[in-house]
C-alpha cells in the first residue's frame, strides 16, 4: 500500500485507528474460516458512519479495492483482504440510534453486536429474531451481508426477512438510502438485493431492523433417538404436521459426545446416535398442545427418550449445548471445517448417511449439528491444518459432500455464505447465464469490482472480468 | 405489425400466435425455451413487448408491437409435500394452484388481491400481497427461487428450491416486485405451508378511529394474527368501518388467538361461520378492482389515520383495504396524474413509498408504478434494468415521466 494512502487514511481516522505494520495485521489475515489466510494491505477502524464514507470516497479517488469487516466471525471467508486491498473494519460503530417499540423498528449502525440488539429490545417485550449461534460475537452489519440465519429463523425467517432499511455506501463513496420504515421499498426492493451480497455491493452503514414481540409461552423438548435416519425422519413428519417449531436442531452422537465432554455439558444422552433439539412458542394454551402434538409424533417415529424443559434454567441449559456446540467441536482436534448446506427436508435421511459414508471412506471424523427443520446441514468435519495429507482429505471429502447435497436438490450454502471457500462450488448450481447475471448486478453497485474482490462468483464466469480489472 | 405475425408465426406455429382485440400479434409460448425465443428476436428487431398474464389485475394496455402472454405456461411442475416446496410456471393461475396444492395438504399462503384467475407470475411480479401478508409475510418471502426470461433472450435462474439458501445474490428479490421491467418471471419455487386445520374470521364494525385504536390495543398485547384488516365502507359493502381478524392453523392456535382477540379488544366481534370466511376475505379483494387505479403505500400501523385523512382529502375515501396489524395500505378508485403526484409528494415527505399498482397505460406512463427514485438509486435501477433488459423491450413504466423532469 502506497504510504501517501496509509497517511490520507491517517487523517481521516486517527494515526490509531490505521493498522499497517505486518503484527498489527495479523487478527485480519482470517476469519471463522480455518482453511483460508491472508494479509490484507491496510486496516483502517473508522469511528463514525462519516468516516466510513470519507474512506471509501479515498480508496475510490485511488482506485483501492476495500473489504467490509464486521467482527470477522464469517466462516466462509468473506472478510478476508489480500494485499492489494484495505479492511474497513465496522466494530466502532456501535450504536443502537433508535428503538421505536410500538412500530417494532430498531435502527443500529452496523458494528452493533446481534446479541446486544436482543438485549437492548427485550425491556420492551420485542426480540431481534434472527439468532445465529454466534450472536454473542457477529455484528449486524455482518448478518446483513452474509443473510445470516439462527436456530429461530425456521419460524421466524432469516435476516433478510427482518430487515425494513438501510443506509450504504456504494464503493464510488455515494450514500444511498433503502427501503422504507414499514419495510416497503421505493422501486425495485434493493434492500432485498443488497441483503446478503456478501459486501461487494457496498458498505452497510445503517439498518433498520423489525422487531418481534416476545412469545406468552415457550416449550423445549429434547428427543433421543437410536438412528440418525429416524431422526431425520421425524423432522419430515414434524414439518408435514402443520406445525411451525419455532426452531428444530438436530446433533448426531459425535456432537453430543463432544458436548457433554465440555464444559458445555447440557446433560445429552451420550449414546444416543442423534438428540433433536424443538422449540414451540406462541400463546399459552396453544403452545402446550402443540407440544403434546410433537411428543406424539417423535415418538410415533421411535424417539426413546424426551425431556421437556421445565424451568427456564433447563431451557438455558438445554441450547447452551447446542449454541456452543462448535466451540465444544473445537476442542476435540486443533481445526474445525464447519460445512453449511441445504437439501430438501425429505432428502435429509439419505443424505446424512452419503455423509457418514463420505466421512469413512475418507477417514475423516464428521459430526453434524444442524437446523434440520430447514434442512440446514453442517457436517463439521475435525482436523489439524498442519498436515497438509489430511488438510487435503478434509477438501476432498467437502466437496464430495456439496455435491450429494446438491444432487440432493439442496444448495452449497444455507447461511454461511460463499465467501472466497465456495466460489469454486458456484457452477454446480447455477450456469454461466445465471452467474452472469450475478456479475453484471453487481457491476452495477460496483463498477470497478473494488468491494471485496473474488469472492462469491468465479472468476471465469465473468466475461467483463476476464477482460481485465481486479474483481 | 404483418412483418412481426409472420416472423412470430415462423417460430410458434400458427397455434402459438394469434391477434388480440386490437389486432396486435399475441405469442404465447408453451416453453421457457420459445419464451426466450420471443424476448431474443423482440430485442434484436427492437420490437417493444407488451407482457400479459390473465389481464385480471393490471390491464393489458401498454402500447407495443406484440403481445407476449404467459398463459401458456401455466403447469404445476411439480409439488413436494414432505417438503412444502412447489414448481408452478408463471402463467398458472393462484386459483388452479391452490387446488392442486389442496389435493395434498398444501397452502401457499398468499391472499393477493383481485380474481383467483390471476396468474402466479402477475402475483410475483407486481408483489401483491393480501391481509396474509401480516401472519406469513410479504410475497417475497413465499419465493424459493424463479427462473427468468431477460429482455434479450437469456436465460437465467436465481435462488433454488429449498427454504434456506445464501448461494450468491439473491435475485430473486430483483424479480418479486419488479413489475417485468426485470425480465418476465417464466416459473417459479414457492414456499409452502400445510393447509391449515382450522382457520377462523371474525370482524367488528365501528367508527375508523375505535377499530385503529383496538388494533393498537392487540399490537401492544402481541396478538398477531394471520391478519388484521381495516376495509373501508365501501369496500366492505356496509354502512361503517370494519375490521376483520383471521387465525390459521391448528385447532389450538386459532382457538386461543380468538379468545386472546376478545379478552384485549373491546370490539363487539361477530364470528363468522366457516362457510362464509373465505367468501368475506375473497369479495374484499376483489372489491379492490372497483375502480381504475390502485396503490399501495408503504405505512407502518401508526401513521394508519394520517394517511387515510390525506388520502380522503386528496382523493376521495376510496376502497380501502390496510393492515392494522402490520401496515401497508391499498386504495382504489379514481384519480389523475396531478393528484397521484401530488399524493407521492406528500407520502414521500413522511417516509412512505407509494407505488402505483394498476392504472389505465397513460397514467401509469405519466408517473410510473415507482415515480422518480431517491438519491442514487436511479443509477441502480437504470444499470439494472440495462443488464436485465439491454433494449429495453419490456414495456413497463417503472419511473414515468416524473423520473425524467
Ligand atoms: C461459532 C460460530 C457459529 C456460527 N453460527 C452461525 C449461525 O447459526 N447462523 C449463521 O448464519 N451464521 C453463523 N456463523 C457465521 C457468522 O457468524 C455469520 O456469517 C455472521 O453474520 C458474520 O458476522 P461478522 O460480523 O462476524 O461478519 P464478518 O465475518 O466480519 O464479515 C462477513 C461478511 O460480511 C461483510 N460485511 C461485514 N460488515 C459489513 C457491512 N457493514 N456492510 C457490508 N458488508 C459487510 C464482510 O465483507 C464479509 O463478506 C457462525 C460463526 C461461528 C464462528
Amino acid at each position: 500500500m502506497l504510504p501517501a494512502t496509509i497517511a490520507s487514511l491517517q487523517s481521516i481516522v486517527g494515526a490509531r485507528w490505521v493498522r499497517h505494520r505486518r503484527a498489527e495485521l495479523a487478527t485480519y489475515t482470517m476469519d471463522g474460516l480455518p482453511t483460508r489466510e491472508t494479509v490484507p494491505g491496510v486496516v483502517v477502524l473508522p469511528g463514525s458512519r462519516d468516516e466510513v464514507i470519507a474512506v471509501v470516497r479515498l480508496l475510490a479517488s485511488e482506485g483501492v479495492p476495500f473489504v467490509a469487516r464486521g467482527a470477522g466471525t464469517g466462516l466462509s471467508g468473506g472478510a478476508l483482504a489480500e494485499s492489494d486491498a484495505v479492511i474497513i473494519t465496522l466494530t466502532r460503530l456501535t450504536r443502537i440510534l433508535r428503538i421505536d417499540p410500538v412500530a417494532r423498528r430498531a435502527v443500529v449502525e452496523p458494528g452493533v453486536i446481534n446479541a446486544r440488539l436482543s438485549e437492548a429490545v427485550l425491556p420492551f417485550g420485542l426480540a431481534y429474531r434472527p439468532d445465529p449461534s454466534s450472536q454473542s460475537a457477529c455484528t449486524v452489519g455482518g448478518n446483513v451481508a452474509e443473510n445470516a440465519g439462527g436456530p429461530h429463523c425456521l419460524k421466524y425467517g432469516v435476516t433478510t426477512n427482518h430487515v425494513a432499511a438501510l443506509e450504504v455506501v456504494l464503493p464510488d463513496g455515494s450514500v444511498t438510502r433503502l427501503g422504507s420504515p414499514a419495510g416497503e421499498a421505493w422501486g425495485p426492493d434493493l434492500v432485498g438485493l443488497f441483503v446478503g451480497s456478501e459486501g461487494m455491493f457496498g458498505i452497510a452503514t445503517e439498518v433498520t431492523v423489525r422487531l418481534e414481540p416476545i412469545p406468552a409461552s415457550v416449550e423445549t423438548l429434547l428427543a433421543d433417538f437410536m438412528s440418525v435416519r429416524a431422526a431425520g425422519e421425524a423432522v419430515s413428519a414434524i414439518i408435514a404436521s402443520g406445525i411451525v417449531p419455532a426452531a428444530l436442531e438436530m446433533m448426531d452422537q459425535a456432537c453430543v459426545a463432544a458436548v457433554e465432554a465440555s464444559i458445555y455439558a447440557a446433560g445429552y444422552p451420550v449414546d444416543a446416535a442423534a438428540v433433536l433439539l424443538v422449540e414451540l412458542d406462541g400463546a399459552g394454551d396453544a403452545v402446550a398442545g402443540e407440544a403434546e402434538a410433537v411428543e406424539a409424533v417423535l415418538r410415533r417415529h421411535g424417539a426413546r427418550g424426551i425431556r421437556r424443559a421445565a424451568t427456564p434454567a433447563e431451557r438455558a441449559r438445554l441450547w447452551q449445548g447446542r449454541k456452543k456446540a462448535f466451540g465444544a467441536m473445537g476442542r476435540i482436534a486443533p481445526d474445525l471445517a464447519v460445512q453449511d448446506a441445504v437439501v430438501p427436508r425429505s432428502a435429509l435421511p439419505a443424505v446424512l448417511d452419503r455423509i457418514a459414508e463420505i466421512g469413512v471412506r475418507h477417514r475423516l471424523t464428521v459430526s453434524n449439528v444442524f437446523h434440520a427443520g430447514d434442512g440446514n446441514l453442517h457436517p463439521n468435519i475435525s482436523f489439524d491444518r498442519r498436515d497438509a495429507e489430511l488438510s487435503e482429505r478434509v477438501h476432498d471429502a467437502s466437496r464430495e459432500i456439496m455435491e450429494a447435497c446438491v444432487q440432493a436438490g439442496g444448495s452449497i450454502t444455507g447461511e454461511h455464505g460463499v465467501g472466497s471457500d465456495k466460489r469454486d462450488y458456484m457452477p454446480l448450481i447455477f450456469d454461466a447465464a445465471s452467474l452472469d447475471a450475478m456479475c453484471a448486478v453487481r457491476r452495477v453497485f460496483d463498477p470497478e469490482g473494488r468491494a471485496n474482490p473474488r469472492k462469491v462468483i468465479p472468476v471465469h464466469a465473468c466475461r467483463e472480468w476476464r477482460a481485465g480489472g481486479v474483481a | 405489425m404483418s412483418d412481426v405475425l409472420a416472423r412470430l408465426r415462423a417460430l410458434l406455429g400458427t397455434a402459438g400466435v394469434e391477434r388480440d382485440p386490437d389486432g396486435l400479434p399475441r405469442a404465447t409460448p408453451d416453453s421457457i425455451e420459445v419464451l426466450t425465443q420471443v424476448c431474443r428476436v423482440a430485442h434484436e428487431e427492437h420490437w417493444k413487448i407488451r407482457l400479459e398474464g390473465q389481464g385480471t389485475w393490471l390491464a393489458a394496455d401498454a402500447p407495443a408491437d406484440l403481445a407476449l402472454s404467459t398463459r401458456g405456461l401455466d403447469r404445476v411442475v411439480s409439488v413436494s409435500p414432505a417438503d412444502l416446496v412447489a414448481t408452478v410456471e408463471a402463467g398458472a393461475t393462484l386459483e388452479a394452484v391452490r387446488r392442486r396444492l389442496a389435493d395434498d395438504g398444501m397452502w401457499f399462503a398468499v391472499d393477493p388481491p383481485g380474481r383467483p384467475e390471476r396468474t402466479i407470475g402477475s402475483i410475483l411480479a407486481t408483489a401483491t400481497s393480501g391481509p396474509l401478508r401480516l401472519g406469513f409475510g410479504p410475497i417475497r418471502d413465499h419465493v424459493l427461487g424463479c427462473t427468468v426470461a431477460t429482455g434479450d433472450g437469456r436465460v437465467v435462474t436465481a435462488g433454488g428450491r429449498v427454504v434456506k439458501n445464501v448461494a450468491g445474490y439473491d435475485l430473486t428479490k430483483l424479480q418479486v416486485g419488479g413489475f417485468g421491467g426485470f425480465g418476465v418471471i417464466a416459473e417459479v419455487n414457492l414456499r409452502l405451508r400445510a393447509l391449515p386445520r382450522a382457520d377462523v374470521t371474525l370482524v367488528a364494525r365501528g367508527p375508523r378511529d375505535a377499530l385503529t385504536g383496538s388494533a393498537r390495543d392487540l399490537a401492544s398485547a402481541g396478538i398477531v394474527p394471520a391478519a388484521l384488516e381495516l376495509l373501508s365502507p365501501a369496500l366492505a359493502a356496509e354502512a361503517e368501518w370494519v375490521l376483520a381478524a383471521r387465525f390459521a392453523g391448528t385447532d389450538a392456535a386459532t382457538q386461543s388467538g380468538a379468545r386472546a382477540l376478545q379478552g384485549v379488544s373491546r370490539l363487539s366481534w361477530q364470528v363468522l361461520p366457516a362457510e362464509r370466511s373465505a367468501g368475506f376475505w375473497s369479495v374484499a379483494g376483489r372489491a379492490l378492482l372497483g375502480g381504475p387505479v390502485t396503490l399501495r403505500l408503504g405505512v407502518l400501523p401508526d401513521g394508519l389515520d394520517d394517511t387515510l385523512d390525506m388520502l380522503a382529502h386528496h382523493l376521495d375515501e376510496g376502497l380501502v383495504s390496510a393492515g392494522a396489524g402490520g401496515g401497508m395500505l391499498r386504495w382504489t378508485g379514481e384519480a389523475t396524474a396531478e393528484r397521484l403526484r401530488t399524493i407521492r409528494r406528500t407520502t414521500a415527505a413522511r417516509e412512505i413509498p407509494m407505488t402505483i399498482e394498476r392504472a389505465p397505460w397513460p397514467l401509469r406512463h405519466a408517473v410510473g408504478h415507482f415515480g422518480a427514485y431517491r438519491e442514487g438509486v436511479g443509477r441502480l435501477v437504470g444499470g439494472l434494468r440495462d443488464s436485465f433488459d439491454p433494449g429495453l423491450s419490456l414495456q413497463v413504466a417503472l419511473e414515468g415521466d416524473d423520473a425524467g423532469g
